[in-house]
């Protein structure tokens, strides 16, 4: 998937001199719930992403729970 | 025969198309404010352009999960027609009603100009009006219009027939020149897996009358109507 803002991104970090290999923006949701457990705050989250936060054509993600 | 416009928070092409349907093309019109839910009897449904929801997390996919488009996948199931115009046609992407999605273009600007268009295919309700390979004219007023598909996607738009617009030049010449936001095989109008739905980003609302410079878009309400004639 071609990331426009992050080709330019790329290209700025090349002129301060910094070589990468790749570089892709990402988005945060940050969410709030109540949940058993954490198995139970990750399998929300993740059906979160599913039915609206990613558009599974272009995007993937990641779910990290935290207290 | 009746055809509905869906208005959302911040639809803005919600009446230049029912003025279309209903002032130039003399088609009852009802403009339908989302919470009211979609009238039973409507046999074809527009969701217009604009910015719902501010274009929020993707443009079209707050709308896509409003309550009214359970309504318009049961019209889509019982082989009603919905067009999706611009932001309509991401709308109808994140509906799942067309397959693929419509992305910030390549070059992640907005963008207003009048484009060619060639006409992929007349099989379907939308564009019978029209000559195969024809070329017409419409404008296109998007950010995020840029067509993407999975490689297994696109292989079953083009051998299904399923693409009915892509970008070219004057001459009908499809070339990455023409490819104004970038889209795959410079793909701008998907019809659904059962054809009656079509996901479109140019405005054909926007081309409709001779004092606004092109008639082409107009075919396309007009295909819809006599498809609607016939089917009844």
């Amino acid at each position: 998937m071609l990331d426009p803002e992050a080709r330019a991104i790329r290209h700025a970090l090349e002129n301060l001199g910094f070589a990468t290999e790749a570089l892709s923006t990402a988005r945060v949701f940050l969410v709030t719930m109540e949940a058993a457990d954490r198995k139970e705050a990750e399998k929300r989250a993740a059906e979160m992403c599913e039915r609206l936060l990613a558009n599974p054509v272009i995007h993937r993600y990641e779910i990290e729970v935290m207290k | 025969m009746r055809f509905a416009v869906v208005q959302f928070g911040g639809s803005n092409c919600d009446r230049d198309t029912w003025h279309v349907l209903q002032e130039v093309l003399g088609v009852d019109t009802d403009l339908v404010w989302y919470k009211e839910g979609l009238p039973r009897t409507c046999d074809a449904v527009v969701l217009p352009g604009g910015f719902s929801y501010g274009d929020y997390l993707r443009a079209g996919a707050i709308a896509a999960r409003t309550p009214v488009m359970k309504d318009i996948h049961r019209h889509m199931q019982d082989g009603k027609l919905v067009l999706g115009i611009c932001n309509g046609a991401q709308m109808s992407a994140e509906a799942g009603l067309v397959e693929g999605t419509f992305a910030i273009n390549a070059y992640p600007k907005f963008l207003c100009r009048p484009v060619h268009l060639r006409v992929e295919t007349i099989a379907s309700p939308f564009t019978s009006r029209f000559r195969e390979g024809e070329v017409i004219r419409l404008p296109i007023a998007h950010k995020e219009g840029r067509f993407i598909a999975s490689p297994e996607t696109l292989a079953a738009l083009n051998r299904e027939h399923r693409v009915a617009f892509r970008f070219c030049d004057g001459n009908a010449t499809v070339s990455e020149a023409t490819n104004h936001n970038g889209s795959l095989e410079s793909v701008t109008g998907v019809l659904g897996q059962y054809r009656n739905v079509l996901a479109l980003m140019p405005h054909p609302e926007r081309a409709s009358e001779e004092v606004l410079g092109s008639e082409d878009g107009r075919r396309i309400f007009e295909s819809m109507i006599r498809h609607v004639e016939i089917e009844g």
